[in-house]
């Protein structure tokens, strides 16, 4: 069948996409509705001492203004974190309350201090602007080291020096022997620039109670519209689930920002229920910036032992994670089990220890942002590699080589199995496709131009399709992370697919529908995936973490693999002919090696009809699968980044990028291939552009895009893509996901080329022009010293 | 945004009526600054005086040694306007590198001068050619014009009509763009006009728009890039921010100067 797996179809979303007709949040118009805006927190840190809202309920047109006692007063709950973390001495992390809206302490600038609902946006927006607070300002902390240095201001006061956990991972003392005895130290300060999420639309909510059933709807830019349900109903208090539907219609990009429910979202809940009205707010791109989750944000030391083979002997890790004012949903696995599980990269290391400090700052929470956790464990562990080439003299693929995993499963130090990989096999293959071969040419023709030219490697390994259930639990989730799915097939033949897992961009409408096309060989077309919708899906976990494929995908094959079963019954009865010779193709299911046939139409209708059915089987067609999986999935992936700089002013040029990822099977390489573009772009953009800078004071100094750098067409190359594949032998697929790997194993093929390029190893993230001009400066200085 | 009262005057005098009439009135031509600042309610004018239905405002012109370009002209009419190409070439590169392309079909020469943005382009070609902003009431010099960030000669109500462009034998600019905003962190304008070898500064200096004596010092008694090399950053007056240091200002306004000089 041309539609099933590994096919290069066209999206079947694109057409509503590009014409302009697709559903979001913001487009849902409610009989009765009314508009809300927030007054937020202006300054970093404040104790709030009163909220004067006379002018602003003495406006035309505005029907309330709600404060967060108001809320506190409803028995509202405070905003929860889906994760604990153990502390390395045993005690349980400590964290600061996070109220829906202030009661007393404002913590960050933007922190939502009141709502108000009025006739249209613009009344509400300016009656927000006129609610005057009176408020006294505290001392603030931005900086994640800052808010460990003594005396440093305290951002909760249950949280003593602003520490969160201190986590610790892998075996110290192996790790410290080891590396006493290494042959070599390669030691570098790394940080990872914080990173604002960005995802085209922006958050919006429109909540609607209606009093008459006690019922509430909440349409929502979410990622996991079922998790939001069971998180306001078991722990905010809203309404029990039964009582509360949420829909996440087509959603504009989520980057994991989407998945955390916020205050905004509970907030317009219960101002609908306070009001009697419909209550929509949509974040400008101003609010995005202040209150969507960041991502990143970590300070690190680390030291990398080597023999004098250039064989790994010890990897130390000591990071610092900002996590921002309050604990976010996922905030705590991000910097621990997301990052830590994955120090030991694409190489066999015998010995890994390090600790992670997660810390209160004055600034809006941190928390997944594609990637999470992999792209701060890889950018550290490829410069570090990169870096001891350099020093110890052996080339960077060539280092990579001697330490590569080998062998499968491994086994790392740190908790993983990797299931799968040829690492070696896709480092020759993204060599081949990069012509390392001819860069010494292209070096000396930049050279003759007065460019410097530089060529940088990065090998990623992640985990992806989290996560098995109990596993998760045993390490603090609070949550599983299977997935369910439902497939219906109606009397005529066409199938209706409904599962957990959530489209934001991801394609499953295609996708999904593949791997139904594969399996009774009807056309894509004939396929409706139902999606989003928690009064049409029981229930779900979402999509984050890059787990629709591994994850959502298995449990469709195993819903699709009950309801072949069954057809296969209804038509061998049919056929008069034994279940065991019936085969599925082309819509036809036929006897094996007869003429006998029936189109798979006709079986869905003998299915209903139900009048020649088998003995004792139930009517209809229509299976439920939960899928819970065995293991994490483990992509990999060879980045080869090529750059020019301009030596005078600082500005860098990729001139070309090349991935080869094995991602295991692929269903759609045209999806895939636009995963791997709309990844490698962000990477870039965090290597060379973007970054969250807030001063001391903890104002957001990148507001907007006047400040905050996002990628754009011309800051990056067209890309070099190709695929090696080793399938998952974990999941019915053999899949591993692909909707990460280029933020995670971009940004280190860029830093390295460039630091290649300027002979030094002394660059963070964002290389900006300033930046690299800067380190070559610094860099001539101190050869001119030598 | 809120709401304001929106005129469309087809003369220079109805404008200027318009304007001394209103409440707190405002000149809108391409409305590429005050719209955005309107919308984040940063501004709230009572009148909104729209300036490109006046006949002649768009007009490009050339003669007696000048070029002259209506005050309503946008950025993408003078880039690809043959009068400019063929007679200040660097003025019309330097409109093509205005923003992008919905911000080149919508903003005018008249409304970037007469708000003076410290990163602008069109100030750095207005004081480096030593032009002359015409208006309703008078010819001001460029080199009385400007008059730090955001602030201008211009008098409560007065209006913009034309900046008038001395011909050039050589000139050019050069800019490097802020990543973010794609506003010049640095732009440099060169020029060797009749009257002289002038250096404009915008994007770069804590009060705006500036010329750059040692730069035209050297280049007029050598215009050429190599003249440049034997004059020493200086960071006096430089902006300090995000994006860049003062320091780093300073050696790119070098670096500009030479590549505008190498362009001209």
């Amino acid at each position: 069948m041309s539609d099933g797996i590994g096919a290069r179809v066209e999206r079947k979303e694109d057409k509503r996409f590009i014409t302009g007709k697709g559903k979001y949040t913001d487009d849902i118009r409610m009989d009765n509705q009314a508009y809300a805006a927030f007054v937020r927190c202006p300054v970093a840190h404040a104790k709030i001492n009163g909220i004067d809202s006379s002018a602003a309920m003495a406006m035309e047109g505005v029907i309330a203004v709600h404060t967060g006692p108001e809320m506190k007063a409803d028995e509202i709950g405070d905003i929860i974190t889906g994760w604990a973390i153990t502390s390395k001495d045993g005690t349980p992390m400590q964290c600061g309350v996070w109220n829906p809206m202030v009661t007393t302490y404002g913590r960050y600038v933007g922190d939502a201090i009141a709502i108000v609902v009025a006739e249209t946006q613009d009344i509400a927006r300016a009656a927000a602007e006129v609610v005057e607070l009176d408020y006294e300002e505290l001392p603030a902390v931005a900086q994640a080291d800052a808010a460990l240095a003594d005396g440093a201001p305290q951002v909760h006061e249950n949280v003593p020096g602003n520490q969160i956990f201190n986590w610790e991972i892998g075996d110290e003392a192996k790790t410290e022997t080891a590396m006493a005895g290494a042959h070599h130290v390669t030691e570098l300060d790394i940080t990872n620039n914080r990173l604002a999420p960005n995802p085209m639309e922006p958050r919006s909510a429109v909540a609607t109670y209606n009093e008459a059933e006690d019922h509430y709807t909440l349409y929502t830019t979410s990622q996991n519209p079922h998790v939001a349900r069971l998180v306001l109903s078991a722990f905010y208090n809203v309404a029990p689930e039964h009582k509360l539907r949420v829909i996440a219609p087509d959603v504009g990009g989520g980057f994991g920002s989407k998945i955390y429910i916020y205050p905004e979202e509970l907030t317009c809940l219960w101002a609908s229920m306070k009001t009697g009205r419909s209550v929509k707010w949509t974040s400008d791109r101003s609010e995005a910036f202040m209150t969507d989750a960041h991502g990143r944000d970590h300070i690190t030391k680390a030291k990398m032992g080597f023999d004098a083979d250039g064989n790994i002997v010890a990897f130390h890790v000591d990071t610092i994670a900002n996590l921002g004012a309050y604990v976010s949903l996922f905030a705590t696995a991000t910097p621990t089990y997301l990052y830590g599980t994955l120090w030991s990269g694409t190489y066999a290391m015998p010995a890994i220890y390090g600790t992670v400090r997660a810390v209160h700052t004055n600034t809006v929470p941190v928390d997944a942002y594609r990637g999470a956790g992999r792209p701060e464990a890889t950018y550290m562990i490829e410069r570090m590699m990169e870096t001891a080439s350099r020093e110890m003299g052996i080339h960077p693929a060539e280092l990579r080589r001697r330490n590569f995993v080998k062998e499968f499963p491994y086994q790392t130090e740190v908790i993983l199995q990797y299931d799968s990989g040829d690492y070696f096999t896709m480092l020759d293959e993204g060599e081949k496709a990069a012509d390392v071969a001819g860069f010494a040419a292209r070096r000396a023709q930049s050279e003759a131009r007065g460019k410097l030219r530089g060529l940088g490697y990065s090998t990623f390994v992640e985990a992806c399709g989290i996560a098995p259930s109990a596993a998760v639990g045993s390490l603090g989730a609070a949550v599983g992370l299977w997935e369910s799915c439902e497939v219906r097939v109606n009397p005529v033949g066409t199938v209706e697919v409904l599962t957990g897992s959530h489209s934001h961009g991801q394609g499953h409408e295609t996708t999904f529908a593949q791997l139904v096309s594969d399996r009774f060989g009807i056309p894509i077309d004939n396929v409706t995936i139902v999606h989003g919708d928690t009064d049409k899906v029981q229930m779900g976990m979402g999509t984050y973490g890059s787990r629709s494929g591994p994850v959502g995908m298995s449990a469709v094959m195993k819903a699709l693999d009950k309801v072949e079963e069954k057809a296969k019954k209804i038509a061998a009865h049919t056929l008069e002919a034994s279940e065991d010779d019936i085969v599925i193709e082309n819509g036809e299911v036929k006897v094996a090696g007869t003429d006998k046939k029936m189109g798979w139409h006709e079986v869905g209708l003998a299915a209903y009809i139900a009048h020649n059915l088998p003995e004792g089987m139930e009517p209809g067609l229509k299976e439920t699968a939960f899928y819970d999986p065995l293991n994490f999935s483990f992509p990999s992936g060879a980045l080869i980044c090529e750059v020019e700089v301009d030596p005078d002013t600082g500005v860098t040029d990729i001139v070309k990028f090349t991935a080869v990822d094995d991602f295991g099977t692929i269903i759609n390489p045209n999806i895939v291939e636009g995963q791997v573009h709309g990844g490698v772009t962000q990477g870039i953009g965090q290597a060379m552009l973007e970054q969250v800078v807030y001063d001391e004071t903890g104002q957001l100094i990148t507001g907007s895009y006047m400040d905050y750098c996002m990628p754009r067409a011309d800051d990056v190359p067209s890309f070099t893509l190709d695929h090696t594949c080793t399938p998952s032998p974990l999941n019915p697929l053999g899949v591993k996901g692909c909707g990460e790997a280029g933020a995670i194993g971009a940004p280190p093929a860029v830093i390295n080329a460039i630091t290649d390029a300027i002979g030094t190893n002394d660059l963070q993230m964002p290389a900006t022009p300033l930046a690299v001009w800067t380190a070559l400066q610094a860099n001539k200085t101190a050869m001119a010293a030598e | 945004m809120y709401d304001a009262k929106y005129h469309k005057p087809s003369s220079v005098a109805d404008a200027v009526a318009a304007l001394s009439g209103a409440e707190e009135g405002k000149v809108l031509s391409g409305g590429q600054t005050l719209i955005p600042t309107m919308k984040q309610h940063l501004a709230a004018p009572s009148d909104l005086i729209d300036v490109r239905g006046i006949a002649g405002m768009s007009d490009v012109s050339v003669g007696d040694g000048s070029i002259t370009v209506g005050a309503a002209t946008t950025h993408a009419e003078v880039a690809g306007s043959a009068v400019v190409r063929e007679h200040l070439p660097g003025l019309a590169c330097l409109a093509e590198g205005i923003g992008d392309p919905a911000v080149r079909a919508m903003g005018t020469i008249g409304g970037s001068v007469a708000n003076n943005d410290p990163a602008a382009d069109y100030p750095a070609a207005v004081l480096g050619l030593g032009a002359t902003v015409i208006t309703d009431k008078r010819e001001i010099a460029a080199d009385d014009f400007f008059d730090g960030m955001f602030s201008t000669a211009l008098d409560e109500g007065e209006i913009i009509t034309a900046i008038r462009f001395p011909l050039a034998s050589r000139a050019a600019y050069a800019k490097l763009p802020n990543p973010a905003s794609r506003y010049a962190v640095a732009g440099v304008f060169v020029a060797d006009t009749g009257a002289g070898v002038r250096v404009a500064v915008t994007g770069a200096g804590e009060d705006g728009v500036h010329r750059n004596a040692a730069l035209e010092a050297a280049l007029g008694a050598d215009f050429s890039a190599s003249a440049i090399e034997g004059v020493p950053p200086n960071e006096d007056g430089m902006m300090s921010d995000i994006h860049a240091s003062a320091a780093y200002r300073a050696h790119v306004v070098n670096v500009l100067a030479r590549r505008a000089v190498d362009a001209a």
